[in-house]
Parts: C-alpha cells; sequence; structure tokens
C-alpha cells in the first residue's frame, strides 16, 4: 500500500488567536493532482499558509513523507519538499525574472543543477526566456503567475502546492494555466492546487476536497463533485 | 579659487564618511523597516574600541578599524537577537523607541565608564601626515578614512545586488513570507543585516580617532546626519545614500567656510527639507 504523501489530521488554524478553520483533515497521494475548492473566505489559503510554515496551527497534525512538520518553519518545509505558491503571486518585483528563478533554487546547493533546471522551466515557459533580464514587475499579470510557477518548481518540489492562480487572470489565460497545471502533474509531480473556479479546477483534479466555513463539508473524485447537486448549486451556479 | 576647491576636498572626504556611516542604516531600514536611533551610539563605541585599543595596547586605528568593525558587527546582531525581534511586526514606534533606548544607555554607560571627556590618541601612523597636490592639502587620516569608506560602500553594494545573499536580503526586504517560501532563513538574514549595518558604523567610527576625538556624544550628529542621508538618497538605495553622504559633506563644508562654522548644519537641514520637500521618496527612491 502507498503512503500519502502529506496527510492534515484535525487541523484547526487562523490568525492571532482568531479560529478560520475548524478540524480540517486531508491526503494526499504521490503523483495527484488535487483540488481544495469553496468560495473566498472558506479558509483554503489559510489552510495552504499552515501547511507551508507561513502560519501556525493553534491543534491538529501535519506530517510530510512521514515527518511531523506542524512547527517548522517555512523555510524548512521547502528543504523538505513542499513548494507553495502563493496567492497574488508574490514575486520579487524589483528582481529581474533570472533573479526570482534563481532565487526560487535558494535551498539547492548544486549550481550546475540549478542552472539545469532553469533550462528545464524555460522550456516549460518560454515566454520567462525572453524576459529573463527584465524586472519581474514589469511582466504580465500571466507572465507574473508563470514566473510564481516556474519559481515555485525550480527546487524540484516533491509536492507542488498552487494558491489562487487563476486570480486576475482573463479566462483565455485561466484556461492556459490549467493546461500548464496539469502538464506539470504528469510530469511526475503531486499537486495541491486551491481555486475558487470550481469548474475549473475539479475539471483537471483527479480528487477534491470542498471546503465551506473553514471545514471540509464534502471530499472525492472530482468528476463525482463535479456532478454532485450540492456542488452545482452552490459553486456552479446550476 | 584654490580656496574653494580646498573646501570642497575637504567637505567630499568627511562626506565618504558620512556615506559608510549611512550605508549601515540604509541596509537596516530598507531591509527591515526598523529605524535604528542607536546607528550614531554604534559609532561612538567603535571608537571607544578602536581608541582604547591604541591606548592600551598601541594598535594603530588604522588596524583596530577591523576589530571595531567586528565588534559593531556583533553589536548588532545581539541588539537584533535582544531587541528588534520583539519589535517585529509591531507598530514602527515600538522599534524606534526601543532603539532609542538602546542610544541612551549606551550613551550613559560610556558616560559612566569612560568620563564625559574628550579623547584623542597621539602618535598614529597617519596623525598629522598631509601632502599638497599645488595648492591643496590633504590630511592623510582624512583621505584614508575616505578610502577606506569608499571601498567598503563599493563592496556593500556588490555584495547586495551581485551575490545570491544579496539576492536573498533584497527579496526578504520586499516581502518576507514570500522570501521564506523559497527557502530563504529571513531570521538569519535579519541578525546578519543587522550585524552588517553595524560593521559598516563600526569601521568608519574605528578609524576615526586618528583625527576626531572621542567622547560619548559623538555619535548623536552622525546618526542625525546618517537619517538625513538615507532620507534624501531614497529609502533603501545605497548608492543614493552614498550620493546624499557627499552631498552633505559638501554642503557642510562650503556653509561651514563661507557663511560661518554655526551655520554649517542650518544648510544641510536646509538642503534636506528641499530635497524631501521636491522629491519625497529621495534622490534614488523607489
Amino acid at each position: 500500500m502507498i503512503d500519502p504523501i502529506l496527510t492534515v489530521s484535525d487541523l484547526h488554524t487562523g490568525y492571532d488567536g482568531v479560529p478560520v478553520v475548524f478540524g480540517i483533515s486531508l491526503e494526499i497521494m504521490p503523483g495527484e493532482l488535487v483540488a481544495i475548492v469553496g468560495a473566498n473566505g472558506a479558509g483554503k489559503t489559510t489552510t495552504m499558509r499552515t501547511i507551508s510554515g507561513l502560519l501556525r496551527p493553534f491543534r491538529g497534525r501535519i506530517t510530510f513523507l512521514g515527518k511531523e512538520i506542524s512547527t517548522l518553519p517555512a523555510h524548512q518545509i521547502l528543504r523538505l519538499g513542499i513548494s507553495y505558491v502563493p496567492e497574488g503571486r508574490r514575486i520579487f518585483g524589483k528582481l529581474s525574472v533570472k533573479k526570482n528563478l534563481y532565487l526560487g533554487a535558494y535551498a539547492q546547493e548544486s549550481q550546475t543543477e540549478v542552472k539545469r533546471r532553469m533550462d528545464e522551466l524555460l522550456e516549460i515557459f518560454p515566454v520567462l526566456r525572453k524576459r529573463a533580464n527584465q524586472r519581474a514587475e514589469t511582466l504580465s499579470g500571466g507572465e507574473q503567475q508563470m514566473l510564481a510557477i516556474a519559481r515555485g518548481m525550480i527546487s524540484k518540489p516533491k509536492l507542488l502546492m498552487l494558491d489562487e492562480m487563476s486570480l486576475g487572470l482573463m479566462p483565455s489565460m485561466v484556461e492556459k494555466m490549467m493546461e500548464t497545471i496539469t502538464a506539470i502533474n504528469r510530469s511526475g509531480a503531486t499537486v495541491l492546487l486551491v481555486e475558487q473556479m470550481v469548474q475549473e479546477a475539479l475539471e483537471i483534479a483527479h480528487r477534491g476536497y470542498v471546503i465551506q466555513n473553514g471545514q471540509i463539508i464534502q471530499s472525492g473524485q472530482a468528476s463525482q463533485l463535479l456532478d454532485s447537486e450540492e456542488v452545482r448549486k452552490a459553486y456552479l451556479g446550476m | 579659487m584654490e580656496t574653494f576647491l580646498q573646501v570642497l576636498i575637504d567637505g567630499i572626504l568627511s562626506g565618504m564618511v558620512y556615506a559608510l556611516v549611512a550605508a549601515g542604516l540604509c541596509l537596516i531600514w530598507g531591509v527591515m523597516d526598523v529605524i535604528n536611533f542607536a546607528h550614531g551610539e554604534y559609532l561612538m563605541v567603535a571608537m571607544y574600541v578602536s581608541y582604547w585599543l591604541g591606548f592600551l595596547v598601541n594598535v594603530d586605528p588604522l588596524v583596530s578599524t577591523i576589530a571595531a568593525g567586528v565588534f559593531i558587527f556583533g553589536l548588532g546582531a545581539l541588539t537584533y537577537k535582544l531587541i528588534i525581534r520583539f519589535t517585529i511586526g509591531k507598530p514602527g514606534l515600538v522599534a524606534l523607541l526601543a532603539t532609542f533606548g538602546l542610544a541612551v544607555f549606551l550613551k550613559n554607560l560610556c558616560m559612566n565608564q569612560f568620563s564625559p571627556n574628550f579623547r584623542i590618541l597621539s602618535d598614529t601612523w597617519l596623525g598629522g601626515k598631509t601632502f599638497h597636490i599645488g595648492g591643496i592639502i590633504l590630511a592623510v587620516p582624512q583621505l584614508m578614512a575616505a578610502v577606506l569608506a569608499l571601498v567598503v560602500v563599493v563592496l556593500l553594494y556588490l555584495l547586495i545586488n551581485n551575490t545570491r545573499f544579496g539576492w536573498a536580503v533584497q527579496a526578504t526586504a520586499m516581502d518576507r513570507d514570500a522570501a521564506e517560501l523559497v527557502g530563504i532563513n529571513t531570521e538569519r538574514i535579519y541578525i546578519l543585516v543587522f550585524g552588517i549595518g553595524g560593521a559598516c558604523v563600526g569601521i568608519a567610527g574605528g578609524i576615526m580617532p586618528s583625527y576626531l576625538a572621542v567622547h560619548p556624544e559623538v555619535g548623536s550628529m552622525f546618526g542625525l546626519i546618517a537619517f538625513v542621508c538615507v532620507a534624501m538618497g531614497g529609502f533603501g538605495s545605497i548608492p543614493g545614500a552614498f550620493l546624499s553622504g557627499i552631498l552633505v559633506g559638501v554642503v557642510e563644508a562650503l556653509a561651514g567656510f563661507y557663511i560661518a562654522p554655526v551655520f554649517k548644519y542650518v544648510a544641510v537641514f536646509g538642503l534636506y527639507l528641499a530635497v524631501v520637500f521636491l522629491r519625497p521618496k529621495g534622490i534614488f527612491g523607489w
């Protein structure tokens, strides 16, 4: 039997002592593309921030590859193999595209490996090659999103967590982004995707979790969730 | 004309030292958004380190400036660990008042231990030496301090702009959470930045006893001028702080000579007001 790559058990978390997430539990298996969907303010990003180490959980347990990571700082969690691409891109705007990518591999000791990995990523995101020496803040929204993903991938994470990648992008760009995420997953990366665009996320995911008011209200195969009456009514307006 | 050139060069030389003091502050302010009110007192402590090394074991300021830099690096790192880290994420006034308290503490500690007396090192390697270019007289201690300041500021600039560590420092300044997410230990960056910022002012203070008297109040005006240089140069800009330092040195020297010595700081702060009025983000501000 294959063990989960990430296990979250009874997670309670929030900001400055104010709880936002109440007892979430989830599992991600190696090679999966899992979506966490829900409305704005449901607790999706708070969950991701806690897994990545930016927030300390109030209660509960997070294990990654069998190791407890609940109290580790974010930079150590990245070194274990979880890369979190946060909502709002959060690229280093005043640095060049290339420097952003180098920083994505800050934990990587071998510079030869970093260069090889950068070449691989510039093949996946050719637009970034053209803009390599440009300040990141001068890129378009879609290009910035590509950069954020590439920066998250350069450390070759075992689990890539993507938060609201579609936010602020035009529909054609969202489609392209979803294709890119699918390709990343097919190349062998385990992906945890958080999205407000429920339909688009569930269409590419293997499994999904639906969060509402800080609790998981449904989970299962993505196709089942797409067919669920409750999900269709609440999130797809059908 | 010769007099003008002499005053101008004197201004540039002292301006370079201001620039080094300001570069250290600029790094701390730019990265951590912490206004370190004790920066001038770091300079004063560095001067005492250099003075006592010279007085007690006969080490020349040219050598003890390194010891002073290392000492203030440690003091800066310690300040972060014991004081500043508890103020991160709190309103800016908390760090400002905490470092103001540290400044008062350091000043009074030195007053208590070393008395308010002015102390000057005699018989230094460079003391009293001059050389002449045409009719211009260059004081070697000041010239050496300026050259040292220039070298350190250039090295600091290269460190911040051309190395992975420097990019990590800039990334931490832009977005601490995002920096953590790419694997940067931002806590370590903060300690090192506070230390390096301290080392800059430590090196500046370390060489000064070869031409300037040491006393517990000596750092106050340097600290204030460093704030002016950083604000004038633009928040977080090392080239801006450098240029402003030289500008301040030149204005101070020209006003002191051509108007009256008592007016030199009036001119400096007048220039500061004019710059921030015309360009609130400073000369090189983002």
